[in-house]
């Protein structure tokens, strides 16, 4: 773990000369954040949301907005995002928990095309042009920085790092007990309690405000927005199918789903370019179906059988 | 201190319970009966705001209770017990335990909880780090039992604990359900099996087709077979026994 992150700390100074790569890090970073908040609603409290992409785009729609209307500090905009979309998930959350099952899964499905259409078609933020952001002095105040990369990549490192932090002691936790106890009986944990509604409600605020701190940083990253590139419905299912390839409800799942979708995604662009848009989605959706056959709990649940067998020949 | 009042509740329009009346003293261990589908977890699930009921009213310690959700039940001194036990199976015995305290527990009482449930369920304190889902049939009604336990309830509903139980684990968990009422624990259980059920309760009512159709002290009921009779063959109450009374 101490060596990973070691290694991890001076991986650019070898990558400062290949963007590509350094780019592919970052990206996988991001995502492995994005997991982590998807699979706090999905993997721990089990409430399965193809629409996560909304509020990542909600976060960097509004730290953009803000940068660009009130001249704001994108760190603010950083605080600003993750509030505003935390509190759309409570908004899209009270109705939306009232339905069960695949009738949920519908739910935030719609929401998000909804939002995306709405974007769109929205003059004020950009509509389908989307929004560029001004070019700032470079530095870790603007969060900019122009000519070298490497500091997004340390940026991206730490804030997944605080994220994972996060889900593990979460894990741990009370709240985390009362999430997984909800998911596996959620009339027995009504019955002990614990209101389902106002659960799922701040599993749902904390899931969509991690997501949106990532869709600011996106942002600053890209320094241009639009619906397609933050909104796309295609982007809500990416954010779901990393954690769920990497094995849903655990601590590793969707950092081990982003090393492996990441990569794929990013070569598959270079290999089929403009052509093959979408063509990552196929390999993702054939890598699915690989591990629901073989491995139902993700590639985290193979480490583990791994390790049980070990355990099991040893003792 | 329970004190049900003309009750009528049901699902999705399908009516289950007609103006049902009971109640439970404090002290008491008072058993529920009937026929499947007469309506006794609904009646149950009523008391603990699982569900609303349409009209009547239910008061606990003299106030209305029938509009509060189930944490705030917690919160008043009534827990629930599930039937089938609805244990978290992939949670360990502690976790599970631990689950139990609801929403609001501090420290000292999940301490104190812990350690009244091992003194009742010594067998859960050697198996605490144990996942819930490897328990026996019974020590897994001891544990949901136990985890019922957790809040420090004055009045414990238990729907069915006896169900799929062996003889030995019948008595033992009957002999539990007693120390807990013992330790001054008003008891509603759920159970088909009259014998048990008598034998355990003070009182006891039976219900049919959402309706009570006899209740009274428990010694009472178990003279002859007329509660049998009743039961199965839906016979009509003889006018000799109390209706809802005592």
């Amino acid at each position: 773990m101490a060596a990973l992150l070691g290694i991890l700390l001076v991986l650019p100074m070898a990558l400062s000369d290949r963007p590509f790569e350094l780019r592919m890090m970052v990206v996988i970073f991001l995502y492995a954040m994005l997991g982590h908040g998807w699979n706090i609603l999905g993997g721990y409290a089990g409430q399965i949301s193809v629409g996560h992409g909304l509020f990542f785009g909600l976060g960097a729609y509004t730290s953009t907005m803000l940068s660009l209307k009130l001249g704001l500090n994108p760190w603010f905009g950083m605080a600003a995002g993750g509030a505003a979309a935390a509190a759309a998930g409570v908004l899209v959350g009270i109705p939306c928990f009232r339905l069960k099952g695949h009738y949920f899964v519908i739910a935030t499905l719609v929401v998000a095309e909804s939002a995306f259409q709405l974007f769109a078609a929205w003059d004020w933020v950009g509509g389908a042009m989307g929004l560029q952001l001004p070019v700032q002095e470079q530095g870790l105040l603007n969060l900019q920085f122009h000519r070298n990369k490497v500091p997004y990549y340390y940026i991206a490192l730490g804030m997944l790092a605080a994220v994972t932090a996060l889900v593990w002691w979460l894990e741990r936790s009370r709240f985390g007990y009362i999430l997984r106890a909800l998911r596996d009986d959620e009339e027995a944990a009504r019955s002990l309690g614990f209101s389902p509604a106002l659960y799922k409600l701040l599993a749902m605020a904390l899931s969509a405000g991690i997501v949106g701190v990532g869709g600011v940083f996106f942002a600053q990253y890209v320094l241009f927005i639009d619906p397609f590139s933050v909104l796309a419905l295609s982007f809500s299912v990416v954010i779901a199918l990393i954690p769920i390839l990497g094995g849903a409800g655990t601590v590793a799942g969707p950092m081990l789903g982003a090393i492996v979708l990441v990569p794929i995604s990013e070569y598959s662009r270079v290999l089929f370019s403009g052509t093959g848009r979408n063509v990552d989605l196929l390999i993702y959706g054939f890598l699915i179906m690989l591990i629901s056959v073989y491995r139902p709990d993700g590639l985290a649940g193979l480490f583990r059988a791994r390790r049980e067998r070990r355990a099991y020949v040893s003792g | 201190m329970l004190d049900v009042r003309q009750v009528s509740a049901g699902y999705d329009g399908l009516q289950i319970l007609w103006e049902v009346a009971i109640h439970v003293d404090a002290g008491e261990i008072v058993a529920l009966m009937g026929p499947n589908g007469s309506g006794k977890s609904t009646l149950m699930n009523s008391v603990s705001g699982l569900i609303r009921i349409w009209s009547g009213e239910i008061l606990f310690e003299g106030r209305r209770i029938d509009a509060l959700p189930p944490h705030a039940m917690i919160g008043m001194g009534v827990a629930h017990v599930l039937e089938r036990h609805r244990l978290f199976p992939d949670m360990t015995v502690l976790e599970n335990l631990m689950l139990g305290c609801g929403p609001h527990a501090r420290k000292q009482s999940i301490a104190q909880g812990l350690e009244q449930a091992y003194a009742l369920f010594p067998l859960l304190k050697e198996r605490r780090t144990q996942i819930a889902g490897s328990l026996s049939g019974g020590e897994q009604q001891m544990c949901a039992i136990a985890r019922g336990l957790m809040s420090s309830p004055r009045l414990l509903l238990i729907d069915e604990p006896f169900i799929g139980l062996s003889p030995h684990m019948r008595s033992a968990v009957a002999k539990a359900i007693r120390a807990i009422n013992r330790d001054g624990v008003s008891v509603l259980l759920i159970e088909q099996n009259v014998a048990e059920a008598l034998s355990l309760s003070q009182r006891a009512y039976i219900l049919r087709e959402g309706r009570i159709v006899l209740g009274g002290r428990s010694e009472d009921l178990k003279v002859g077979q007329t509660v049998e009779r009743i039961f199965m063959a839906r016979e009509d109450v003889p006018s000799g026994l109390d209706i809802v009374s005592s």
